[in-house]
């Protein structure tokens, strides 16, 4: 059968991407800029832009110079090609071939696929359609050959080539239609070769020796005299394992049973592959037509059969079975790799690196009646409560030291409970305190250790900290909140205990 | 005669390792495993800390259960190494964590749990003390009865993870199948020639119970990062003692 292509081409592709997010952007010049031997250069401009004159490789301060409302955005590394990747995959549904085209096109493969379609005609109109209502400009072409097609979709006129007439299609076109480096098209437009069939007939000979190979090589691709190989995308199947039942479960033995079926073949593919799961949930599809569901989460990425069935074990009282499940759908929502973990030969002291360790605090984590697991760092902040922050994860490393050159009390009370201070003259630590009614008098005292309030997070009064030890050798840590006035009341405190 | 003597000491010295490998006390091959709390290291059954056993700490106050912490963060620094890691699993955890750095413990190598119901506590504290990856566990709990602490010494003889429970104000201090009880309380620091300010932490460490071991009562400071067992001098021992008629 004879081979078809089409080429979809997206003169605006990242800039599309940018309106879309953005619709305010879509009647603003608007562009996207990259560094470049230290300067800003555009990399990318839309349809407004262009039509004032802003072009690709000009410097950013240039185009402000002339259209001082440009609107100017950092252009992403390789946001091309991931868009590209999204489109392709999209793509598969007209064609089980898709390659990808940097830096903005699409090629695909549609031989014998067309007629699904009743017609190129619409086959065609079909997917620009549907391109242009997400927002992205499009054009595209359908040819025999790949080279043909791509030429088609950039500079021709007629989207459709029928087979057999590429040479007819192809002789007005300009030689970039060849995908020609840019040196070689400078040179073929400064010998007068300004159109492909003004040297199309030429002898492949006296091309290749003042061109080089790529354009014999190229005029052949386009006519389809030499084959031209594509890199399909390949789309990942999702982490998905499904389970029909024959006959509805209604028991925890069967659901559980269920389970491992399911863990061990999702399990299977994720250790071959050298991932493990993060998130997981299970859903119970049931003959009433309602489907229940159940969720997991790790500290870690994991593969290990048997501390995923123990977290799922502990779920399996809340799955409703009703009239009895017919089908088991196990997802893994979050997948990452696992860093292989080194056996170690003799076993030092395990750190929390430790699988062991991330395995008891998913168990934890599962339980009913824990309410958190925390773990944390230090932060940059005097204020006591704020001296410390949650880590995000168990292995995250602190970035600044624990400081511990001022007293700070083994226990701290989550509010500060009033006292009741006999203090001789203003400044100096207190003499005799009275908390919950009980008299401590105060034989010995560090202090005191003045902490502003950040006034940036929150409003009130400083504290002045007083570091003190009773009659008994019991120690507190108490605060006098704000100056000494002359208006109000003394307002004392007691923060914590010390060891 | 002397060889007689020796013999003899010999052979119960020898009784005494046999009758504890008989209850099952698995004794360390030597004495270098000591973990620096001078005297009170002597107490225990083979004059070794027992690091594979829960302890038990009772306190009647707030404020002896804040020196309770700080001798339990004193007792994690020398158990752990720099890479250890120690869980503290509470119902309303009242901890500081930066706290714990002046006691030679990295407080990001401390993991907290935080559990609403106390009967849950007992259960994360065994599912933790199973868990070999760990070095310590401390537990913040009220009531613990004899079957209860069986289970967690237990799971700890298999995993050899130090369990450290920490009682506050228990309305029953029954037997339990702990290695050693313990009870801390605050002493006046003392500074040299009054100068003014606190000196460094100083505490009353008593040893309740102990199992194959002889119970007492210490003076311990902490400073420079390690135990210091503090000879109370007569004015003082007599300060002691009538603060202890009074209480």
């Amino acid at each position: 059968m004879e081979k078809r292509f089409a080429s979809i081409w997206f003169p605006y592709l990242t800039t599309d991407r940018h309106t879309i997010r953005q619709p305010r952007l879509r009647k603003v010049p608007f562009v996207l800029a990259a560094p470049q031997h230290g300067r800003m250069v555009i990399t990318e401009a839309n349809g407004a832009a262009e039509a004032q004159g802003i072009a690709r490789g000009m410097v950013v301060a240039d185009a402000k110079a002339c259209f001082p409302d440009l609107e100017v955005t950092d252009a992403k590394e390789d946001l091309n090609k991931r868009l590209l990747k999204v489109l392709g995959l999209w793509c598969i549904r007209y064609t089980p071939m898709v390659a990808m085209d940097p830096p903005d096109g699409l090629i695909l493969d549609i031989s014998g696929c067309a007629h699904l379609w009743k017609g190129e005609n619409y086959y065609l109109k079909d997917i620009v359609v549907k391109l242009r209502k997400r927002g992205f400009h499009v054009r595209m072409a359908i040819a025999g050959t790949i080279g043909a097609a791509w030429a088609m979709a950039r500079f021709g006129k007629n989207p459709i080539v029928d087979d057999g007439r590429e040479i007819d299609a192809l002789m007005p076109l300009p030689p970039a239609a060849l995908r020609l480096e840019p040196e070689v098209v400078d040179r073929l437009h400064k010998l007068g070769l300004r159109t492909i069939g003004s040297f199309l007939h030429m002898p492949s000979s006296a091309l290749r020796r003042r061109f080089g190979e790529g354009l014999p090589l190229r005029l052949r691709q386009a006519l389809g005299r030499e084959d031209e190989p594509i890199l399909p995308l390949r789309p990942v199947p999702p982490y998905v394992e499904r389970l029909p039942c024959l006959e509805p479960i209604r028991t925890a033995a069967g659901i559980e049973i269920a389970i491992g079926n399911l863990l061990e073949a999702l399990c299977k593919r994720l250790s071959g592959e050298g991932r493990g799961l993060r998130i997981a949930t299970l859903k119970c599809h049931r003959i009433d037509g309602n489907s229940v569901q159940v969720g997991i989460t790790t500290s870690r990425a994991t593969a290990s059969i048997p501390h995923l069935m123990k977290l799922f074990a502990w779920k399996i009282p809340h799955i409703e079975p009703a009239l009895g499940i017919e089908l088991f759908v196990l997802e893994a929502g979050k997948v990452e790799e696992v860093d292989p973990v080194q056996e170690a030969l003799w076993g030092g002291v395990p750190g929390l690196e430790d699988t062991a360790l991330s395995e008891l605090i998913d168990r934890l984590k599962g339980r009913r009646g824990v309410r958190a697991v925390y773990r944390y760092l230090p932060d940059e902040h005097h204020w006591p409560e704020r001296s410390f922050r949650e880590a995000s994860s168990i292995t995250e490393k602190p970035s600044t030291l624990w400081k511990s050159d001022r007293p700070r009390p083994t226990r701290l009370l989550a509010s500060p409970e009033p006292i009741e201070v006999t203090a001789p003259i203003p400044d100096y630590p207190p003499m005799l305190f009275r908390h919950r009614g009980e008299a401590h008098t105060i034989r010995k005292a560090d202090g005191p250790e003045r902490i502003e309030r950040e006034w940036w997070m929150d409003e009130g009064e400083h504290r002045d900290y007083y570091y003190v030890e009773d009659d008994k050798g019991r120690r507190y840590w108490l605060y006098r909140s704000g100056h000494y006035g002359d208006d109000r009341p003394q307002r004392w405190f007691l923060h914590g205990f010390f060891a | 005669m002397q060889m007689k003597q020796e013999s003899k000491d010999e052979t119960i010295g020898r009784l005494k390792r046999d009758l504890l490998r008989w209850q099952g006390v698995a004794m360390p091959e030597s004495h270098t495993e000591r973990i620096g709390l001078g005297p009170i290291e002597d107490a225990f059954p083979g004059e070794v800390f027992p690091s594979f056993g829960v302890h038990e700490f009772i306190s009647g106050s707030r404020e002896d259960s804040a020196a309770t912490s700080g001798f339990i963060g004193g007792l994690l620094s020398r158990l752990t190494t720099d890479n250890g890691v120690c869980l503290w699993i509470s119902t309303s955890r009242l901890l500081f964590p930066p706290s714990v750095r002046a006691f030679g413990v990295a407080p990001d190598r401390v993991i907290f749990v935080d559990i609403a119901r106390e009967r849950d506590v007992l259960w994360a504290t065994e599912e933790a003390l199973k868990c070999s990856g760990l070095v310590a566990v401390v537990a913040e709990l009220q009531e613990m009865d004899f079957v209860q602490s069986r289970r967690l010494q237990l799971a700890v003889e298999k995993s050899r993870v130090v369990g450290l429970i920490l009682r506050c104000n228990p309305r029953l201090v029954g037997s339990t199948a702990c290695a050693a009880r313990w009870r801390i309380r605050s002493l006046p620091s003392l500074l040299e020639d009054g100068l003014p300010g606190i000196g460094f932490p100083r505490w009353e460490v008593d040893l309740l119970k102990v199992r194959n071991g002889n119970p007492g009562c210490w003076q311990l400071e902490w400073s420079e990062g390690r135990f210091i067992p503090v000879v109370p001098t007569r004015q003082a021992r007599n300060r002691f003692v009538q603060m202890k008629k009074i209480s």
